[in-house]
């Protein structure tokens, strides 16, 4: 087996997010880390939207990020530390639209590691040196700076190293222009791990060390090294030196703030400390031993001020402030700010917003309201307490409390959706009626912020008006401006089969009369052409009406009619229905002028096109035309042969729409837009050609299938680029995003006519006709190929389940280290609860997140839900500290196949190490066709059950380490069969026939076998190595997929003699007395595939995406990965993807500098699996390597991107 | 000459150790053994961002806190040493 591995949705999670003037013009841009991709996001400073600007997939982990720019620079480069055991500055090329290495020093083995350096970044706020760390040991400070041409040079690195010490945080100290200073987080172990009485463990100093950079000696220093609080966590820049033009002027004390668990302390060498503590909520049910950390903060420094926002880990946002004299801080000052999202990064921008990277869940973009500088909030002052909060440092100060409400200072402006993490999903297609694909459905998000999603392919649809037209049905509609310098279209143009009908774009949208198109015809035409002057063309003739309303008219001679029209901004071609071509053109004084000669086709004529006038042209030199005799000709308007034919294609069904379209296609032409030749049939098939823009030859052919009904095609503007609509029974949007085309299906009813419609409050909207009905309609995420639905949910979702005939879904959802909703509802009831506490109790989840409780408590819900109407049917929340792990739905053969649902849960539960008071197998009675449950009866067990599966009108459950058979009782599940010889915890099952398979959390997977007739559960096949399984699926009766929690994805096969030896064996009586092999299984299975995605798999499933297409491998990710595994059919396509792969890795893609081929095998060496995602950046090479790599292949630089284009099609469509 | 052979390859490996943390000889114990593995174990799941998500998840607490944990239980892992007997 061979597989080709392409995603389809990238990972939307942002372990990272740096601001900065990336592109060197004025306004600054965010870099968000999306774990293995890079991603460049555009904010607008006046609708306050982000747009993604670019996102390139580095084949590696970046670990860390930082913006850097040199002293007097205009410009940031980003610095990238990550799992390459390379340090690599990237600068952002605005003409290209790409990231560009500037260096790439090695400096350690590849991996994320112990002590090769790459967790840790940190710059000189001067720009002059940068330290990249490990989280053990390993420091290195390189030197940057500019030579002669201005360019960035990079010094080799300094060490320094300290041996036996863990980092935690690592930051630059603003010193002004003095020798860059590094503070860092660390704690030595040296002396803990010799000391058998655990005395030096406990006295273990955490130390806050500078390192000092001599630039004149080219060295670095431990410069200065104090003890600081034991729990310090995170450490942040506190501004400091003399600005330049004021050199008595301090911008700050300098020094750091170092975060620790519940307080705030400001540091500096040789300065006395400062302490606040971090404020906590007023919550009734919070204990105060929980401490609170700072997990996220930002500095900003405005004219003369700075302040920081700190961030702790149940989302609230501190303002902290320094007052301070000269370099003396004088108090050290916070007070709670707003709560948002937790977030992994904060950044603020110039412009006044503020960008949090959500650790889970969409990110958000706030715009700053006020700075809360005269709120009513309670500030916390280090003053207010002896010697600055620092009396006794290892006392804690008496906690502080605030409020927490609504957002006071921040407004939200704009979400970037997110569907990390995902952690189940089911592939079906529960709208048979609309859809003819699966749709994914999703369950994701952590805590309140949970939700359960339906994405559908297709780009999402907002419609702005839909109204009914009161005189009958038109047949097309075309919106145009009035002169051609107008920003937005003036008429809307009706098309009826005896008449035509002109409104105009106001405020309002009414009918016009005077317009001087004809009002009695119906209209084939409409367009702006000059100046100032519009064209109707009608059966019986083209009128050309001036700016004066002055009319110009040409009639068609007797008996003849015109069926085709196709025009531009000088041109105009008619066809008659002698099967005749007319051909006219604006001169230079703005009249239309006929050619003298007519070109006679042979053949009807059904479709015809031209591209608009190229920029400083006269007139755009090919025509082409669909003729009945299923042909597409090329014909020059050039006038040295005008109406020639030039070229010539044959078609499989007679064209029904031809349009030519000049996109920007970067694997075809870089720098310029490619002319592309349009085709729809009457079958549906839609073609796509290129039209070589010299020889006026079509070239590389695509095919599509867009629908049942005739294609129709139109000319549209997206992003002010020009793009293509396709109808057909489904509507496709073809656009260039990115520099690549994209064919994407909309999500709306098919419309019968469509045409591009622009005005003020609509700028980039469409016009379509559905029947009698006009509606108007935009497409407001462009680029986003998956439609997101969403209902929120309580908790974390840990498993769901659909029902097989009414397509419901049941959901476990389980929180730890919360208290569920009876004990709030309890603590709600008690009678003297006072306002304030009460307030608290009834904040809203979703914002401030469930009450925090200690380890071991759990709050728990069994919900089920309408996957199509996305509603909550039915909720069920669990008491007694239960929490639900597993669930199915299980037709017991004993209650005449009648569908139970099985929920596992468990009582007081701790994960490390797992234990639990009592798990319980809870089965329910489906009442009101599945919308309502009944607890029958709850079965104890004795640790969690963590997977559930119906098997043989049973119920066949992995608890802990058991494997074991239930059947249904009248009080309770009766246990039927068990195997208990599982070494960890079986965490997932699948079956076929009476084959278990069953996957271990750390022992791979392993084939059991249920003997009905002795009631024998046995294992009798394993894998030869250990790992950590997290999903599978079974792919025959002896090939498994399954991914571990490390990222990979593999495939185990069972040979088919060791399978039949196992059937045919009636009682399982030899394989008991079998001998184990190396402490297992007496057989072994066989890898067959292995790859590194780089995203924990969650979920996987074996399905065809498209309508008669091939099943395909779907896995999604905890990041929001969302990708496939297709099989290769044929011998040849290995070869050549396998080829291809190889050139491409020789390429240097990598952006942080990793060898991909090590990435890919990041654990075990990639076996059998072609990287599909590598592959396709063969589009993007400049066209040199793409030919010379083509070149190698024995094929032309089109056919390889034909093939990499129809291999991911095919499969899933997108 | 054997002698000195083994002088030199033993500073050698002592260059090497002290270059290289974690790396395994012939006198090490159990307990320094299993330090060094969870050591490993814990530098490497701060350092894979899914990893981390991972755990956040199934324990209810912030990316940041798993990671701060994490990086503490690196002090010292499987709890004291054993007694020495020095004979």
């Amino acid at each position: 087996m061979h597989l080709y591995n392409v995603t389809l949705q990238a990972p939307s999670a942002a372990p990272q997010a740096i601001v900065g003037n990336f592109s060197g013009a004025r306004h600054q841009e965010i870099i968000v880390s999306r774990g293995t991709r890079l991603e460049l996001l555009k904010p607008d400073a006046t609708s306050g939207k982000l747009t993604s600007v670019l996102t390139h997939d580095v084949f590696g982990s970046i670990r860390s990020l930082v913006a850097f720019r040199l002293t007097g620079g205009t410009k940031d480069y980003a610095i990238v530390g990550s799992d390459s055991g390379r340090i690599v500055i990237l600068d952002y090329d605005p003409k290209t639209n790409a990231f560009v290495k500037v260096h790439q020093e090695t400096y350690g083995k590849s991996g994320a590691r112990r002590i090769v350096a790459g967790q840790y970044l940190a710059v000189d706020p001067k720009g002059r040196a940068v330290m990249i760390a490990a989280m053990e040991k390993s420091k290195l400070v390189y030197i940057l700076n500019r030579d002669a041409a201005t360019n960035l040079t990079i010094s080799s690195p300094l060490e320094a190293h300290r041996n036996q010490s863990i980092l935690f945080h690592i930051t630059g100290v603003d010193v002004g222009f003095e020798n860059p200073l590094f503070a860092a987080l660390e704690i030595d172990y040296g002396e803990a791990d010799q000391d058998a009485t655990g005395e030096a463990f406990h006295d273990a100093e955490k130390m806050l060390t500078f390192y000092e950079l001599d630039l004149g000696l080219n060295h670095v220093v431990r410069k200065w090294s104090e003890p600081t609080d034991p729990r310090a966590n995170f450490l942040m820049q506190v501004p400091g030196g003399t600005s330049a033009s004021a050199p008595d002027r301090f911008d700050g004390p300098s020094g750091v703030l170092v975060c620790c668990e519940n307080h705030i302390i400001y540091r500096h060498m040789d300065h006395p400390q400062h302490r606040v503590p971090i404020p906590r909520r007023r919550a009734p049910l919070d204990s105060e031993e929980r401490g609170i950390i700072i997990v996220a903060g930002v500095m900003h420094k405005m004219k003369g001020a700075f302040f920081f926002l700190l961030q702790s880990e149940e989302g609230d946002l501190y303002k902290v402030t320094i007052d301070h004299q000269e370099d003396e801080v004088v108090s050290l000052k916070i007070k709670y700010f707003d709560t948002v999202p937790v977030a992994s990064s904060l950044c603020i921008l110039k412009s006044g917003f503020l960008f949090v990277a959500s650790e889970f869940g969409p990110h958000h973009l706030y715009q700053f309201q006020k700075l809360g500088d005269d709120d009513a909030e309670t500030e916390f002052s280090s003053s207010a307490y002896p010697q600055h909060g620092m009396r006794d440092p290892n006392e804690a100060l008496p906690s502080a409390y605030f409020q927490p409400r609504g957002l006071e200072n921040l407004l939200l402006c704009d979400t970037l959706d997110s569907i990390n993490p995902i952690i189940d999903a089911k592939v079906l297609n529960l709208m048979p009626t609309i859809s003819d694909t699966p749709q994914f459905y999703v369950a994701s998000g952590r805590g309140a912020r949970s939700s359960f999603r339906l994405l559908r392919h297709g780009l999402e649809v907002e419609e702005n008006i839909s109204s009914d037209l009161p005189s009958g049905i038109p047949n097309a509609v075309w919106t145009t401006k009035i002169r051609a310098d107008d920003p937005f279209d003036t008429y809307i143009v009706l098309s009826f089969v005896n008449g035509t009908l002109v409104l105009t774009i106001g405020e309002t949208i009414e009918e016009c009369q005077e317009t001087g198109f004809l009002s009695a015809e119906p209209t084939l035409g409409v367009q702006q052409i000059g100046d100032d002057a519009l064209l109707q063309v009608y059966p019986h003739g083209i009128r050309h009406i001036l700016a004066d309303k002055r009319v110009n008219e040409w009639k068609v001679p007797k008996g003849k009619t015109i069926v085709q029209a196709a025009t531009n901004h000088r041109q105009v071609v008619v066809a008659l229905n002698s099967a005749e071509l007319v051909y006219f053109e604006l001169d230079l004084d703005g009249q239309l002028n006929e050619y003298q000669d007519r070109k006679a086709m042979g053949s009807v004529v059904l479709a015809l096109s031209m591209a608009e006038v190229p920029e400083g042209r006269q007139r755009t030199p090919y025509l082409a035309v669909g003729c009945e005799d299923q042909t597409v000709r090329i014909i020059s308007l050039d006038p040295d042969n005008t109406l020639e034919t030039i070229s010539l294609q044959a078609l499989t069904a007679p064209p029904s729409a031809i349009c030519i379209v000049e996109m920007l296609d970067a694997a075809v032409n870089k720098t310029s837009e490619t002319l592309f030749v349009n085709i729809g049939l009457t079958n549906g098939l839609f073609l796509r050609t290129v039209l070589d823009p010299v020889t006026g030859e079509l070239t590389d052919t695509r095919t599509r299938f867009l629908g049942t009904r005739p294609v129709r095609l139109n000319r549209v503007s997206v992003a002010g680029k020009s793009a293509l609509l396709a109808l057909s029974s489904r509507m496709w949007l073809n656009y260039a995003h990115q520099d690549s085309l994209h064919l994407t299906p909309l999500i709306f009813d098919p419309l019968d006519y469509v045409s591009g419609f622009s005005a003020d409050l609509c700028p980039d909207g469409f016009i379509g006709l559905k029947g009698s009905t006009i509606k108007i309609f935009q497409i407001p995420k462009i680029g986003q190929r998956l439609k997101h639905e969403v209902l929120p949910l309580t908790y974390t979702p840990r498993k769901m389940v659909v029902h097989p005939m009414n397509g419901l879904f049941y959901v476990a959802e389980a929180d730890h280290r919360v208290y569920g909703a009876d004990v709030v509802q309890d603590a709600l009831a008690q009678p003297d609860l006072k306002k304030y506490d009460r307030d608290v109790l009834e904040l809203p989840a979703e914002v401030f997140g469930h009450p925090r409780a200690p380890a071991g408590t759990w709050a728990s819900c069994v919900r089920i839900l309408d996957p199509v109407e996305l509603t909550t049917v039915y909720r069920l929340d669990l008491d007694n500290n239960e929490a639900a792990f597993s669930i199915a739905l299980v037709p017991f053969t004993t209650r005449d196949n009648e569908l139970m649902l099985v929920v596992g849960t468990a009582k007081d539960t701790f994960l490390a190490p797992r234990s639990c008071t009592s798990g319980y197998l809870r089965t329910y009675r489906l009442l009101d066709n599945g919308r309502n449950l009944e607890l029958l009866h709850k079965t104890e067990t004795e640790d969690v059950p963590q997977c559930l599966m119906a098997f043989q009108g049973k119920l066949v459950a992995g608890i802990g380490n058991a494997l074991r058979i239930y059947d249904m009782g009248k009080k309770k599940l009766l246990r039927k069969a068990e195997n208990k010889l599982f070494t960890t915890a079986v965490t997932s099952l699948s079956t076929q026939g009476s084959r278990i398979i069953a996957g271990d959390a750390q022992q791979s997977i392993l084939y059991c076998v249920y003997k009905a007739a002795e009631n024998r559960l046995l294992v009798f096949a394993d894998d030869t190595q250990p790992r950590w399984t997290t999903c599978q699926v079974m792919l025959d009766y002896n090939t498994v997929a399954a991914a571990d929690k490390f990222g990979n994805v593999f495939v185990n096969r069972l040979s088919e003699s060791v399978s039949s030896l196992v059937d045919d064996d009636p009682t399982g009586a030899g394989l008991l007395h079998e001998k184990g092999q190396f402490m297992g299984a007496p057989h072994k299975t066989s890898m067959l595939c292995h790859f590194h995605v780089g995203d924990i798999i969650t979920s996987l499933h074996r399905t065809p995406l498209v309508p008669g297409g091939r099943d395909v491998i779907i896995y999604f990710g905890l990041h929001g990965t969302i990708g496939m595994l297709v099989p290769f059919v044929s011998k040849e396509d290995v070869d050549f993807f396998n080829t291809l792969e190889q050139h491409m890795r020789s390429e240097n893609l990598s952006l942080v500098g990793r060898d991909i081929l090590s990435w890919r095998g990041y654990y075990v060496p990639v076996k059998a699996v072609v990287d599909g995602d590598l592959c396709e950046y063969f589009a993007k090479l400049p066209p040199g390597r793409q030919g010379s790599v083509a070149g190698e292949l024995d094929r032309t630089v089109g056919e390889v991107l034909k093939k990499l284009e129809m291999i991911r099609v095919n499969a899933s469509g997108f | 000459m054997a002698s000195e052979l083994r002088y030199t390859a033993n500073a050698q490996l002592e260059h090497l150790h002290a270059r290289y943390t974690g790396t395994g000889h012939a006198d090490m114990t159990k307990y320094d053994w299993i330090t060094h593995q969870h050591r490993d174990t814990c530098a490497s799941i701060v350092g894979h961002p899914p990893l981390t998500s991972y755990l956040a998840i199934a324990d209810g607490e912030s990316i940041g806190r798993v990671k701060f944990e994490m990086t503490e239980r690196m002090l010292q892992p499987c709890g004291p040493p054993p007694p020495k007997n020095d004979e």
